[in-house]
């Protein structure tokens, strides 16, 4: 239960103002959001480190492949992972993009839409995906469901773990860890009209006075939008940025599954129950003696 | 097995061995179990069947252990029947007739071998779809371990195979407890009265008289 409503708001006998005042964002009941700006992202991996701290998860392995990257992929014990890609661009420049890898926070969650299990998987009001540990069973149907590849497993529990946006800060109107580190501003927290405001804000700037006339902002409709959104030096091209998809959606083999086939399959399995049902009712069944004790008529009308 | 080994005393006829008897529980136990965990991944409203039966990680665990137990079983099925259940001209006869079986005018039925043409096409049926079930079960068993595009059609996949040998099972149920008295019988004791094989296997049983009368 949040207790950001018992936050000390008068004082008596306190000389000064409040401590801590001023300091809380009021989210309340609004959609939250993560504003990622890579175009000044350093790569500096503070938000790696305090994902880590906050949410208390074990020190990981890192690898080392040549790049600046800590290891190939997210994990169930490393939720923010800083994408890493040398990209040449058309006219021969050059870059080293990093990108802040993480739950996106979808509206329309596919990881929620595939999962069958009662109450594993919820969003909040303020848009905060989270998974419910002690309710999921273990089926893996989130990793399918998940247009981002986000969900992990936990090779022993079987359970699946990914970023909560911090949940439990944001309920007590803080900002998540990994905004909390980011010495570059690259990295806000807010609601999402603010967050959207700032993003296309940047991108502008990024159009007019830093010559990348495709910069904008990643916030992919196919999901109904993100809880997480990015400001591109180039939106056309998203795929650039360690492969962020540029039309994410729930797959069509995922929707088709979860409407037509079930209610197809659901009308199918009473109407043939239904069906037997009636044969017999109908017609009888037929006896194993020729002359048996109550032998049907054989199609009684 | 034929001829006078199948004449039993009592006007009783021997129609599963003891092994089909076996194997075919083991399949059919392993699938119940399979439909029940299944149905209640399935949807939302019964996933309390998942919770009467130990809960839901339970049932994910040991759902494909039971789907290994029973294409195992499938497998034995078709080294010992899949010589038997070869399509032929009567079975063609069978199908045309149909429609007599269903409303129970079995004089006009044609006489079936030890399989109909209606046992032939749910062995069949079940054979594949239990091989496409195997196959599109380990995509969904280590999910991590595939890429997408193979999890995405197995995810699909999966339960479309599974709806049809739901189809073929409530089928199969009815017919052998219900509909065709004296079946449920053959499948737990082995054996069938001679009226039972003369009505439903002719082909079959007068092979078994033909045989015992030439032994004799």
């Amino acid at each position: 239960m949040s207790q950001a409503t018992l936050r000390i708001q008068k004082i008596s006998g306190h000389a000064g103002p409040v401590p801590g005042e001023g300091m809380a964002r009021d989210t309340k009941d609004k959609q939250v959001c993560k504003l990622v700006d890579v175009t000044t992202c350093i790569g500096c991996k503070a938000c790696e480190i305090a994902c880590q701290e906050w949410n208390d998860l074990p020190f990981a392995k890192t690898s080392f492949d040549n790049t600046y990257q800590t290891m190939p992929d997210t994990a169930w014990n490393y939720w923010n992972l800083i994408r890493f890609n040398e990209h040449t661009r058309d006219d021969g420049g050059f870059m080293w993009l990093m990108r802040k890898d993480q739950c996106m926070h979808c509206a329309e969650p596919g990881c929620l839409e595939a999962c069958p299990a009662d109450g594993a998987i919820v969003q909040y009001s303020n848009g905060i995906v989270d998974f419910q540990t002690d309710r999921c069973i273990g089926c893996g149907y989130c990793i399918t469901g998940c247009p981002f590849n986000i969900p992990k497993f936990h090779p022993a529990t079987h359970k699946v773990h990914k970023c909560t946006l911090c949940a439990d800060r944001v309920a007590e109107n803080l900002e998540p860890a990994c905004i909390k580190s980011c010495p570059t501003g690259c990295l806000h927290f807010g609601t999402k009209d603010d967050m959207l405001d700032l993003a296309n804000r940047r991108a502008k700037q990024l159009r007019k006075d830093y010559g990348f006339a495709n910069a904008g902002v990643y916030d992919p409709a196919g999901v109904g939008g993100t809880g997480v959104i990015y400001v591109l030096h180039d939106t056309t091209n998203p795929e650039i940025y360690g492969g962020l998809p540029k039309d994410p959606h729930i797959s069509w083999a995922v929707k088709l599954w979860k409407h037509p086939l079930k209610w197809l399959g659901n009308l199918a399995m009473i109407g043939g129950a239904i069906g037997l049902f009636t044969h017999y009712l109908r017609y009888g069944p037929k006896l194993e003696h020729k002359n048996g004790n109550g032998a049907s008529a054989g199609g009684a009308q | 097995m034929s001829g006078q080994a199948n004449l039993l005393p009592n006007n009783r006829v021997l129609r599963y061995t003891f092994r089909e008897r076996l194997i075919h529980w083991t399949a059919g136990i392993s699938y119940v179990y399979l439909l029940l965990t299944g149905l209640a991944f399935w949807t939302p409203w019964l996933f309390w069947i998942a919770v009467v039966l130990g809960g839901a990680s339970i049932s994910r665990m040991l759902h494909p252990w039971a789907g290994l137990v029973f294409v195992f079983a499938v497998i034995l099925m078709y080294g010992m029947w899949s010589a038997q259940m070869r399509e032929t001209a009567e079975d063609k006869a069978w199908w045309d007739a149909m429609r007599f079986y269903i409303s129970n005018e079995d004089e006009k039925v044609p006489p079936a071998g030890r399989f109909n043409g209606g046992q032939k096409f749910l062995f069949w049926s079940f054979f594949w779809c239990g091989i496409v079930l195997l196959l599109t079960g380990i995509v969904l068993w280590y999910p991590q371990e595939f890429p997408e595009a193979v999890r995405l059609v197995a995810i699909f996949i999966h339960p479309v195979c599974a709806l049809a040998t739901i189809g073929l099972f409530m089928l199969h149920v009815y017919m052998g407890t219900a509909y065709e008295r004296g079946a449920f019988g053959s499948v737990i004791r082995g054996d069938v009265s001679r009226d039972f094989a003369m009505r439903h296997h002719r082909t079959w049983f007068e092979e078994i008289l033909r045989q015992a009368s030439a032994k004799q």
